[in-house]
């Protein structure tokens, strides 16, 4: 059975359909890629996976329950994590601090546990900072756990919402554009994070991405979206060889 | 890390150490005789607001909401604990009821702020500001008609005097606009020093919990705090809810303070006032609140002497602060000015 | 007849709150503040008046026109002095709290150039009032004309930001600054503009609200002030129309409530009828409420 299985999703806005039937399966550890030209309604996808929007029609499956229509904060409990396109970190927090809010629900304790400092208190929150700086070591972050998350440089930054997504223990981690800005070589050293992650983690990865090298050099499969319809969808090699394709992004001749 | 857990903790710690400090401070001017009449007036208000920007400042500064109708709450707890000492004045001992009656206005001013935050925290920005300062002044206004008493029949409520029938002997409570007489002063100093730290000690405590980190992930960006799985209106409530419930202290402070109570203190000035405590002592910073009230309350007293021209320094001062504190001009100017002293300095040493 | 006499003044007073709020929403359009000190700005325009009526003898409607160079030379120079240095400040509180010392000021210099005492203000309409149904309903004079300043005010506005090029230029301000400013508009130019305009609005609504109540104090701008701003909110910040509903459905409200109900909460009616609009449309009764894109 799939990890994630999509069937018949679609939604509109005022008229306009913006994701039209879209089916996706996704196996237990695959690295996938959702690719296509601008405005083809990707994140859109990311928004109705997440519960950011309710669909229109269809389902969505996440090993095997039923996760349609669910609130954000429901669906994160139930196992999707993501990061952002335009990033979206709490700034004024440390580095430790954004990934520890993102234990937030695997490492609890309540209010009043809190204000009163009881044993249980330092027992989780030093659990906490323990697994927070594991995170931030896989991403080389460690030094900064005390820098504010605005001070952090522009990769950093990406790789901090990775590691706090990471945190929220997901079974699938959606990455919207994670390469975005990013120099070359900066952009080489994340696709090794990425692996590093989908092995270490054993984790299932979808991602957005417009930088081709990325994604030919680590998705093995992919879906690609053109005007909010699936265009084509199967083994990397075979998807970007498809004339379709080619001309979804270059246009006519 | 360590360093950085040590820092928040320090923090924390150096507050209740500002606070026990001064409290030394008056006790030792006050045995020697130097405080005058006019200062020692000035001790339990000051306690007053200090816990109100404290508990002001986790909303606004931590959870990140304007909310411009924390005298509201203070106004219900002011009046449900002195009407709690008033019903029990000749039952109960004064300690255990002070106790009871500060906790009585905590408790129905976090009840006030739970019911209240339900709708409004759907509201973002000024929207919710203007709304938070329509529920203060609705509270102050409906209280405004309420007429208490108590004779040998019970208890009697009513719109108007008239329409308590009290029996002669009977002894009326809350008088509508008149407010609450015959409080008993049950405030002191000390009591306002004990009541600071606690509300330190909750405060701090919450923003430097798994709570707090949740408040503030959802001040700096509500759409990532969902995403990873926080509650974001539990959590923008509980910090509502607390604040309501420590300004409610303040107002059982307030209301025991003073023998008889009008509603109409508890107005939207009176809000206001402590958001620029808040905002003048850097928002966010529990120190910074602390400090900018103590100062900003105890200066317009001392000015005194200067009579009309008093509140109009008083708002020359605050404008000019806040320009000087805010404005990216000033603050690239003191920037400047900071690199010429560290150049000089460092050219003075090589 | 208590009702429609009751009704009339109701929408004389509605007429007055939305004066203060088309200014209001206008400068909390372009410049996304809460001028707390707008009120006060409108107990300034009632004292020159005041003072230009019986101190100086000055003809009513020539000591309105007074009042509203007065206020419109007192905004500029408040946005001038006290906002535009804030006006790219981290925290959007700074200018708020800004604007409450602007407001404690002009309070307290009112007090001392004018005494704590409350002046009695003699309405600047001298229209005779109007007896309709033989005696049963008297309209005030003050009461019509301020009725029909408000439409016409509301006229001119309209045509103003629609049709106008400086109009037009509030309208891209208050829609996006940064790409207003890349566009050639002069922004500077385009919000004092604006404060200029709310602030002769704003000695314009001075002068009928203490016509109506015949009484001035330097506390008399506050409550109508935070009104029409509830008023603004009600009909959804940066409307014109929707400040024209507000003010006029926020007076009606008001007097309806003290002549019915009681006179004591009629201004927590008022605010719960306005926390009731919000709850129900979060952006007010003509206001556009934008989801924040993820």
């Amino acid at each position: 059975m799939a990890l994630l299985e999509v069937n018949n999703l679609s939604i509109s806005f005022g008229g306009l359909r913006a994701v039209d039937n879209f089916n996706l399966q996704i196996e237990k550890g695959e690295l996938y890629g959702l690719i296509g030209p601008n405005g083809a309604g990707k994140t859109t996808v990311f928004n109705l996976l997440t519960g950011v929007y309710k669909p229109d029609e269809g389902f969505i499956r996440l090993d095997g329950k039923d996760i349609t229509g669910h609130k954000t904060i429901e669906i994160n409990k139930d196992g999707i994590a993501r990061t952002f396109q335009n990033i979206r970190l709490f700034k004024q927090l440390t580095v430790l601090d954004n990934v520890k809010a993102g234990l937030h629900n695997h490492h609890s304790y309540s209010t009043l546990t809190g204000i009163f400092r009881l044993p249980r208190y330092w027992k989780t929150e030093k659990e906490m900072n323990e697994r927070a700086m594991e995170i931030l070591k896989v991403f080389g972050l460690e030094d900064s756990a005390g820098l504010l998350a605005s001070n952090l440089p522009y990769g950093q930054q990406r790789k901090l919402e990775i590691a706090r997504a990471l945190a929220t223990e997901p079974k699938l981690l959606l990455l919207d554009e994670p390469a975005a800005g990013m120099n070359p070589n900066e952009t080489k050293e994340l696709m090794d994070t990425i692996r590093f992650v989908r092995d270490q983690f054993e984790m299932t990865i979808l991602l957005i991405e417009h930088d081709m090298k990325l994604v030919s050099g680590i998705c093995e499969k992919l879906t690609v979206l053109n005007f909010g319809q699936i265009l084509t969808q199967g083994d990397t090699g075979t998807v970007l060889n498809d004339p379709e394709v080619i001309k979804a992004y270059l246009g006519d001749e | 890390m360590k360093r950085r857990m040590s820092k928040a903790t320090v923090s924390s710690l150096s507050n209740y150490g500002l606070i026990i400090a001064i409290f030394i401070i008056v006790q030792i001017c006050s045995a020697a005789g130097v405080l005058t009449n006019q200062i020692e007036g000035l001790l339990i208000p000051v306690c007053i607001y200090v816990i109100a920007a404290i508990s002001l400042n986790l909303v606004v500064g931590i959870s990140g909401e304007l909310s411009l109708g924390h005298a509201g709450f203070m106004c219900v707890g002011a009046f449900s604990s002195a009407l709690f000492s008033r019903l029990m004045e000749d039952s109960m001992a004064t300690g255990p009821r002070f106790f009871i009656a500060i906790l009585i206005g905590a408790l129905v001013a976090a009840c006030f702020g739970f019911l209240i935050g339900i709708p409004v925290l759907r509201l973002r920005g000024d929207y919710l500001a203007i709304v938070t300062l329509a529920f203060g002044e609705i509270i102050k206004n409906l209280l405004n008609i309420v007429y208490l008493g108590r004779d040998e029949n019970g208890i009697h409520l009513a719109r108007d005097a008239a329409g308590l029938h009290m029996s002669a002997e009977g002894d009326t409570i809350i008088k509508g606009a008149q407010g609450i007489s015959g409080t008993p002063r049950d405030s002191s100093f000390i009591v306002g020093v004990i009541l600071i730290l606690v509300t330190l000690f909750i405060v701090q405590n919450i923003i430097n919990s798994r709570t707090g980190r949740a408040i503030m992930a959802i001040r700096d960006n509500r759409i990532a705090a969902e995403s990873i799985g926080i509650n974001v209106t539990k959590y923008k409530l509980l910090a509502f809810t607390v604040s309501a419930a420590l300004a409610g202290v303040a107002g059982a402070l307030y209301s025991h303070n003073l023998s008889s109570l009008t509603v109409s203190r508890f107005d939207y000035n009176m809000s206001i006032l402590i958001l620029v405590y808040v905002v003048l002592g850097g928002i966010g910073s529990i120190k910074g609140s602390i400090i900018a009230t103590i100062i900003l309350y105890v200066l317009p007293e001392m000015l005194r002497f200067l009579q009309d021209y008093r509140m109009l320094i008083y708002a020359v001062v605050l404008i000019a602060m806040m320009l000087f504190n805010w404005s990216p001009a000033s603050i690239a100017w003191r920037e400047r000015i900071k690199e010429k002293f560290k150049r000089n300095k460092t050219k003075g040493v090589s | 007849m208590s009702f429609l006499s009751y009704l009339i003044n109701g929408i004389s007073l509605g007429s007055v709150y939305a004066i203060i709020a088309l200014g209001y929403t206008m400068v909390y359009g372009i410049a996304k503040m809460l001028n707390f000190a707008h009120g006060d700005v409108i107990m300034i325009g009632a004292y020159v008046v005041f003072t230009a009526m019986t101190g100086f003898n000055v003809n009513p409607i020539v000591s309105v026109i007074i009042a509203m160079v007065v206020c419109t030379v007192l905004g500029i120079v408040i946005e001038r002095v006290a906002y535009k240095p804030l006006r790219n400040a981290s925290s959007n509180l700074a200018v708020l709290i800004t604007a409450i010392g602007v407001s404690y000021l002009l309070q307290n210099v009112a007090l001392l150039v004018f005494g704590a005492d409350t002046k009695s203000f003699s309405s600047v309409v001298q229209l005779p009032p109007l007896v309709l149904a033989g005696g049963a309903l008297t309209i005030q004079g003050t009461t019509i004309v301020t009725i029909a300043a408000n439409i016409v005010i509301m006229i001119a506005l309209m045509l103003f930001v629609n049709r106008s090029k400086p109009g037009q230029a509030m309208q891209a301000v208050s829609e996006d600054r940064g790409a207003a400013e890349l566009m050639g508009i002069n922004v500077n130019g385009t919000i004092a503009l604006t404060f200029a305009i709310g602030s002769a609005l704003a000695a314009i609504a001075g002068a009928l609200l203490c016509s109506a109540y015949s009484t001035l104090t330097p506390y008399t701008g506050a409550m109508p002030g935070i009104k029409a701003f509830v008023a603004a909110v009600f009909g959804g910040i940066g409307s014109i129309p929707g400040a024209m509903i507000g003010g006029l459905l926020l007076g009606v409200i008001e007097n309806l409530s003290r002549a019915y109900i009681s006179s004591e909460i009629a201004d927590a009616i008022v605010f719960a009828v306005l926390i009731v609009v919000l709850l129900v449309k979060p952006a007010g009764l003509f206001g556009k409420n934008v989801q924040e894109k993820v």
